[in-house]
């Protein structure tokens, strides 16, 4: 393996991880919006509120580093994808704005009208956000980014149903985490309006993701190939981890769901990045030629090491004392 | 008819994406600032006060430590999402930047990104584990913090000076980048003066905000202990950091002079070249003519500051070519006079607390130290600001100083204009939002006062949240 492709392993495991910490990012907002009304969705968005907090930071530090070790191990080809996709990206940012602030904003907020603006808006970003990302990576797919990108990337059915699926597959991991939790916390109507928000949600992540693979079919017929080809393996796991994820969110059931979300989503990651191999833009520019200096990415490589030594524990630590419920707002 | 084409210059600015990517990125980044120091600085101060409410058992020091935190848990929080945006933006306004030389700037960035990483682990730890976790664990795991985000800030410095003084990699024949020395690119020229000049103005930012805001409810009538240490502390750490930031900044300026000349030519407006230059306060600079207009001239001083004798030969603009020039002398030279002007107030006002403080042990008395003092927090944020114009208005038109050309470096996406706007909207609410969120706590905290069970800071938390609670018993 060359340093460039441990890089690209790296930057895929960030994403990966992204993906999988639907608790924090992307999925929770849809179920605050959806909670009810002031009065009827108070427990739930309390819930989502106390779930969420103490690690949605945390989190979300995950596209950060992904973005930096882009544009640090593969320039042009970042450059390429940030001016083909500008305005998708752009709105992801706006999301990630609102998102972020109105949650941060939401709980001290002085009067419940303005509590209620900022949970709207954390709502509103939180399903903007993994849209524009999952259209993005839905145009890269169907190789609407070239190596010297000048223009707009051409619009997909491709991309919007990949934008769709990262939305709806949110949804399904975050009200699966958050029937997870009620069920930790002892509360049995909270765990039973998830778990049954998840069944819905997993049933629409299934049409929806046969729906991408048929456009993908179309729109990109050399990537489908290759995804169902030697994709299929990952593929399989992740229809199969996704399913005992949706046969557990059955009432009765609390054990294995989490990581059962978990290895789904991130199968359905992997999936993809086996199947993009060894392009950085499909079909035009490969991880080596789209490579930084050797020195660069051997510098990555060692302070990749160094990372782990150091964020490792830390991640361990408030995972950990969030799971003991030593982490909380104060009452 | 000249001042219509003064008017419309920029707007004819080629290419069409410069403007508004130019003003999108100031934007964003001006934005972002108001945050760091209070990411930076904020927590040393909640853990000192901390470290006093743990040693002498005093609740007062604990409850100011755990209000501090919780403002920087939602300051973190607004600056974590306006500083994405900023990673964003680095390749949708400026590919050209991070095609050709991400593989050269990006080392210190990825630094950055394990330090910003460890910082929201730790405050998340901090924050939230005020009830649960022991006093002495607590203040334990949060005492790394501090040290964190000052790597973080290492990084972020250590990338902005090598646009200033980039280093650590050779232009082939090509064009293309290669010789790629990570160290040196790292430790470029301008890192140590940018850095021991932004350390001490973060914790003076920092420092005086926060006082300042105590210093307003001392100004109104309550002068109780808890008003006291919250003047006491961040004042103190302000005083300590403000002849720091006199002698780096004389020390940054040096480090143009010699790095960025053109740069050190338009802060201090020096027209032409040479020995014998009079320090020029203000005033109007014409590039049609490259002369100075009005303004407070004192002769020799510019020499003597940049060299410690009147003889000392100054660059001036003339020597570089029109398109060489920083793009808006102006703008950078009021910019580092706010600067350098509201930097000597400042050290008065420290220098008078200094003395009043030794003299009697408490928060000097005067009704016009309160005030100065009071204003003192907007004003270092004014320096701030002024202070990163100079930097990045200065180095202009070079994105990469010598190397790159910012209109070489914008995107040629379609839709600057209307990206722009849109964030100006988006931050505009956020920016109001964060600040009527921010008043909304200081008037809970204000009417917790009176209730006495908030005099323990520690302690047990209900299992669920309240409302949560009552889900499940019903």
């Amino acid at each position: 393996m060359s340093t460039a492709e441990a890089v690209a392993i790296i930057i895929v495991l960030a994403m990966t991880l992204y993906a999988c910490s639907g608790l924090a990012d992307f999925g929770a907002g849809l179920w605050d919006l959806a909670a009810g009304g002031r009065a009827g969705g108070r427990q739930r968005r309390a819930l989502i509120d106390a779930a969420v907090t103490p690690v949605w930071e945390v989190n979300h530090m995950w596209l950060i580093f992904m973005l930096i070790l882009c544009w640090t191990a593969f320039g042009p080809a970042f450059a390429a994808i940030m001016t083909a996709l500008f305005a998708p990206l752009t709105l992801a940012a706006v999301g990630i704005v609102l998102r972020g602030a109105s949650f941060a904003v939401r709980k001290d907020a002085a009067r419940s009208g303005g509590r209620h603006l900022a949970g709207w808006l954390f709502g509103i970003g939180s399903v903007l956000t993994p849209f524009c990302l999952g259209l993005t990576l839905g145009a890269l797919m169907t190789g609407g980014v070239p190596p010297a990108a000048t223009g707009p990337a051409p619009l997909t059915v491709t991309a919007v149903l990949v934008g769709l699926l990262a939305v709806v597959t949110g949804a399904f991991v975050a009200a699966g985490y958050l029937a997870a939790e009620a069920g930790r916390r002892g509360l049995p109507e909270l765990e039973a309006w998830f778990r049954a928000r998840a069944r819905v949600a997993g049933a629409a992540g299934l049409l929806t993701g046969v729906a991408a693979l048929t456009a993908l079919y179309f729109d990109q017929r050399r990537m489908f190939d290759l995804l169902v080809g030697r994709g299929w393996p990952l593929l399989t796991i992740g229809v199969l981890a996704l399913g005992a994820t949706f046969w557990l969110a059955t009432p009765g059931r609390r054990r294995g769901l989490r990581p059962a979300a978990v290895v789904g989503v991130a199968a359905l990651v992997l999936a993809w990045a086996v199947a993009q191999y060894p392009y950085l833009l499909p079909f035009g520019l490969t991880i080596e030629q789209g490579a930084g200096a050797p020195a660069t990415m051997r510098w990555v490589l060692v302070w990749f090491a160094v990372a782990v030594l150091l964020v490792g524990p830390a991640l361990v630590l408030v995972y950990t004392l969030d799971q003991r419920d030593r982490l909380a707002e104060e009452g | 008819m000249s001042g219509l084409r003064v008017l419309a210059e920029p707007f004819l600015a080629e290419p069409a994406q410069l403007l508004p990517a130019r003003q999108q990125m100031a934007f964003t980044l001006m934005f972002h600032i108001i945050f760091v120091p209070i990411g930076v600085a904020l927590p040393a101060l909640m853990l000192i006060a901390e470290y006093k409410g743990l040693r002498r058992a005093d609740a007062v020091a604990s409850k100011l430590a755990r209000r501090w935190s919780h403002v920087a848990a939602l300051t973190f929080a607004v600056g974590a999402a306006s500083g994405t945006v900023l990673s964003f933006e680095m390749g949708l306004l400026w590919p050209g930047l991070t095609g050709r030389f991400g593989e050269v700037f990006g080392i210190p960035f990825a630094m950055e990104g394990v330090a910003f990483f460890l910082e929201a682990i730790l405050m998340a730890v901090y924050v939230y584990g005020w009830r649960r976790l022991r006093p002495r664990t607590h203040f334990l795991l949060g005492l790394p913090i501090p040290f964190v985000a000052l790597a973080g800030t290492f990084s972020i410095i250590s990338a902005n000076a090598w646009m200033n003084t980039p280093s650590g990699f050779t232009v082939a024949a090509d064009g293309g980048i290669t010789d790629i020395d990570p160290g040196a690119a790292i430790f470029t020229s301008a890192l140590p003066y940018e850095l021991s000049h932004f350390v001490p103005a973060a914790y003076m930012a920092a420092g005086f905000t926060v006082a300042s805001v105590y210093v307003v409810g001392w100004l109104r009538g309550h002068r109780d202990r808890y008003h006291r240490l919250g003047i006491l502390i961040p004042l103190t750490v302000a005083a300590i950091a403000t002849p720091l930031q006199l002698v780096t900044g004389d020390l940054a300026a040096a480090g143009v002079l010699a790095d960025q000349p053109a740069k050190f030519a338009a802060m201090e407006v020096v027209t032409e070249p040479g020995g014998h230059q009079p320090e020029i306060l203000f005033g109007r600079y014409d590039s049609a003519t490259n002369t100075v207009h009005g303004g407070i001239s004192i002769p020799g001083l510019d020499s003597w500051l940049a060299g410690g004798s009147t003889d000392t030969v100054v660059p001036g603009l003339s020597q570089f070519p029109l398109d060489e020039r920083p793009s808006n002398v102006n703008v950078v030279h009021w910019a580092f006079d706010v600067m350098v002007g509201i930097g000597t107030l400042l050290f008065l006002l420290v220098v008078w607390f200094a003395i009043a403080y030794l003299r009697r042990r408490d928060v000097p008395r005067s009704r016009l130290f309160l005030y100065a003092a009071a204003g003192a927090g907007v004003l270092t944020y004014v320096a701030l600001e002024a202070g990163w114009i100079v930097t990045e208005v200065g180095r202009q038109p070079w994105v990469v100083y010598g190397h790159l050309r910012t209109e070489d470096a914008v995107t040629r996406a379609d839709g600057v204009w209307v990206s722009f706007t849109v964030i100006v909207l988006l931050y505009t609410v956020v920016g109001a939002a964060t600040v009527a969120t921010l008043r909304a706590m200081s008037r809970r905290w204000r009417r917790d006062d009176e209730t006495p069970d908030d005099a323990v800071p520690y302690g047990p938390r209900p299992a669920v949240p309240p409302d949560a609670g009552r889900a499940a018993a019903r």
